[in-house]
């Protein structure tokens, strides 16, 4: 039964329809008739941002923490393009969002209309799909098609562009039958002889490796469940990416930490001598294979993914799987267990020694310190004192949010929100905010670094507004810290503009919001200084001074392989200049 | 010096020619998501011709022409895949030997003798002859891209001021359709 209503109304019952609750935004003149629809309801409920890139990120940590669809609402011209650096977050790290942002009027399109800007012109290249709507006729399909192509297939954000008269004009709704689009079927079945072979060869591997990513988090509690199911089968070692962080738990004995340029040593020895690599949701991305023409050199490759351009677009592999990772791992484990001739264990016990003595490296090692806070271990402690609260941990990006995947184990999926292909400072705070909103009674810290909590400190008022009790905990290094540490690496310790100068008294800032600010710079108060934090009932930042000079390791500097990471200074490579080993090509590189 | 992050080149593979068929919905903006991505990452469009071709369902047909790396062409391919609207890639040249034909309208001038010659390479290409003035004529000419080629360097000898040509239409032979 359809009913007449004006496009506005429109957006805010296609949204009631798609049980959507939560949506993020920032009002402005192009979608003030949509706020006014929102304004006679109570199931969509608007959280108020302070900034349109503040909406995005914190719908990303909402849809990721929670596995729906994270919703924004923004206005024309600088709404839509304050949503960009989200929208293209969302993007590489395969968020689904639906963004709804306010257009001129269609008759004014392409006057350079007061806030106007080609949205879909500029939203094309950073998001998985965009539309335009050009008459309320359209509206219901579009806003309905939108959720559909935002969440099936590989998710990614997809963006609704809609002019203010098409907002206002009355038109028929009806919810539709289906929301499927008229052609976009994404293939989620693998191949099942491909799947087979995929098996055999498994079956037959002497050094096996499995590297799982952020596809298996994205394709649900079931893809974890099944991942776990067939590693523990297989007695297979497993590694993963940033992104994959808690598909498989980190206290298990196979886990080998997370892989890449600051991976762990036995993840990536095992990655570079492995005979059999079992690629399931990830994508070979830079970060992770190091030197491409040494990766894993001896290998063959199974990649399970559900989009066929990842597939061979940066290594070639042997056996290319397109499905959705929880089908394919279903019908993996089907045929590992149909096997006629069972795999022997002991074939891959040599294997297993050998990485019993790589993870006697004791990679993540650190020199400890009775004086200043290492933040190694601030993080340790962070983990130790909240590890039974079931903690969801979003990260800004630099040296806090890598040590934070080193130290801080993840058992379960969907609580680790990180923003990785695009490397967005500033991503933690909102992505914690809207992580909050998705888990109201959970503890949710941001893992921050002084400069990155401050591209959107203003989210802290947000926080506040809607009594989110997130935990903001600054590594405060005083520096940008990666940047700090590649300078350090590349050019010569010319520390250029990398210093963190005029810093705010963070403990007045979270006063001055409203909140609770906490210092600690002492290590022997640091765990009744996080226990406060966890206690307090609102948002707290807090502002933990740490070593200043502290460098991420391992690497795996530009230009090198897996097996030529650096080292920390207690390893037996102490003393070498980090700066010769990366020679003129490696340093161009980022 | 290889020790860099990405990949060098494959030295061994040759970038070849491949003409591709692409089946998409006909919305606005199509066109400019498919150029869109060939810009955006750095891909090659040597001819590209596009038209509705089934008017009920909206469905547009665009032939395009690249070279590339095998490995290039199959990323190309993909990408394509994944944009919402883009309902079938083909890639007729691995297809097999596919129909190529391409329109071109040529502008000739002259007077005197070269406007016979002109006329007599015209019907030894089997051009037809769209227009004629005192000192002008506009051929139409239908064929593969090769034989146009060869129909405008000799039409150049005789003073050619304009060419037109549509781009590659393509089809795979026989029964199988897109």
């Amino acid at each position: 039964m359809s009913e007449t209503m004006s496009g506005a109304e429109m957006v805010i019952k296609a949204m009631q329809d798609q049980g959507v609750e939560h949506i993020f935004g920032y009002p402005g003149g192009a979608v003030l008739p949509i706020y006014d629809a929102m304004f006679h309801q109570d199931k969509v409920k608007h959280i108020l941002v302070r900034h349109e890139q503040g909406a995005v990120h914190a719908a990303e940590g909402y849809a990721r923490s929670s596995g729906k669809v994270g919703c924004v609402l923004v206005t024309s011209g600088p709404g839509a393009t304050n949503a960009i650096t989200g929208l293209t977050d969302a993007l590489l790290d395969s968020i689904p969002l639906v963004c709804i942002t306010g257009q001129v009027p269609t008759h004014l399109i392409g006057s350079d209309a007061f806030q106007e800007c080609d949205t879909v012109g500029i939203t094309r290249h950073c998001t998985k799909h965009n539309y335009l709507v050009r008459s309320v006729e359209d509206l219901p399909r579009i806003l309905h098609e939108a959720f559909y192509v935002a969440a099936n297939g590989r998710p990614g954000p997809v963006v609704v562009d809609i002019p203010k008269d098409v907002q206002f004009a009355m038109g028929q709704y009806e919810k539709p039958q289906s929301n499927q689009h008229k052609s976009y079927r994404p293939q989620m079945d693998g191949d099942r002889s491909k799947i087979r072979a995929a098996v055999e060869l498994m079956a037959n591997a002497k050094k096996p490796v499995f590297y799982s990513g952020g596809g298996v988090i994205n394709s649900g509690d079931e893809a974890s469940a099944l991942l776990r199911e067939l590693v523990r089968l297989t007695g297979y070692p497993i590694t993963s990416t940033l992104m994959g962080l808690g598909a498989y738990p980190a206290a298990d004995p196979q886990w080998l930490g997370m892989l890449g340029m600051h991976g762990t040593y036995e993840a990536n020895m095992a990655m570079h001598d492995c005979d059999v690599m079992i690629c399931i949701g990830a994508r070979f991305d830079d970060r992770i294979t190091g030197r491409l023409n040494a990766f894993s050199p001896n290998s063959k490759k199974i990649h399970v993914d559900i989009d066929p351009s990842s597939i061979n677009k940066n290594v070639r592999v042997d056996i290319g799987i397109v499905g959705d990772c929880a089908s394919v791992l279903k019908d993996m484990l089907a045929e590992w267990k149909a096997l006629n001739k069972k795999p022997d264990p002991k074939a891959i016990a040599p294997w297993l020694n050998e990485i019993t003595t790589w993870k006697a490296k004791d990679c993540l090692a650190y020199r400890g310190s009775k004086t200043t806070i290492k933040p190694q271990y601030a993080i340790e402690r962070l983990y130790a004192l909240t590890k039974d609260k079931d903690p969801y941990i979003t990260t800004e990006v630099g040296q806090h949010q890598m040590w934070a995947a080193q130290y801080f184990r993840f058992e379960s999926p969907n609580r680790w929100m990180t923003s990785g292909g695009l490397g967005t400072m500033g991503y933690g705070l909102p992505a914690a905010i809207g992580t909050q909103m998705a888990h109201r009674d959970s503890l949710v810290i941001d893992i921050a670094g002084e400069a990155s909590i401050l591209m959107n400190m203003q989210e802290m008022s947000t926080a506040v507004q809607y009594r989110l009790p997130v935990k903001i905990f600054i590594l405060n290094n005083e520096y940008m810290g990666m940047v700090r540490q590649w300078q350090e690496l590349l050019h010569g310790s010319r520390y250029s503009e990398s210093y963190s100068e005029s810093l705010p008294d963070f403990v007045k800032l979270a006063e001055a919001y409203g909140g609770k600010g906490i210092r600690c710079s002492d290590p022997a108060k640091l765990d009744d200084a996080i226990r406060e934090m966890i206690d307090y009932p609102g948002p707290v930042i807090f502002d933990c001074l740490v070593e200043k000079m502290e460098n991420c390791f391992p690497m795996i500097p530009s230009g090198k392989a897996h097996n030529e990471m650096i080292m920390n200074d207690l390893s037996d490579d102490a003393g070498v200049e980090i700066g010769n080993i990366i020679d003129q090509k490696g340093k161009a590189l980022v | 010096m290889t020790q860099s992050h990405y990949s060098d080149a494959p030295a061994s593979s040759i970038p070849a020619r491949h003409t591709l068929s692409i089946l998409v919905d006909n919305e606005p903006g199509v066109l400019a998501r498919v150029a869109g991505l060939f810009s955006g990452r750095g891909y090659n469009i040597e001819s590209l011709t596009v038209s509705e071709t089934e008017h009920e369902k909206h469905v547009s047909r665009l032939t395009i022409v690249t070279t590339g790396t095998a490995m290039v062409i199959e990323q190309i391919k993909h990408q394509l895949d994944r944009l919402i609207p883009v309902h079938r890639v083909i890639d007729l040249t691995v297809q097999g030997d596919a129909i190529e034909r391409e329109l071109a309208l040529v502008k000739v001038t002259g007077r005197g003798e070269q406007r016979s010659e002109a006329l007599r390479i015209a019907a030894a290409f089997g051009a037809r002859t769209l227009d004629a003035t005192l000192n002008s004529f506009v051929f139409e000419l239908t064929g593969a891209s090769e034989d146009i080629e060869r129909f405008i360097r000799v039409m150049a000898e005789l003073g050619i001021a304009e060419v037109s040509r549509t781009g590659i239409a393509a089809m795979s032979r026989g029964a199988e359709a897109l």
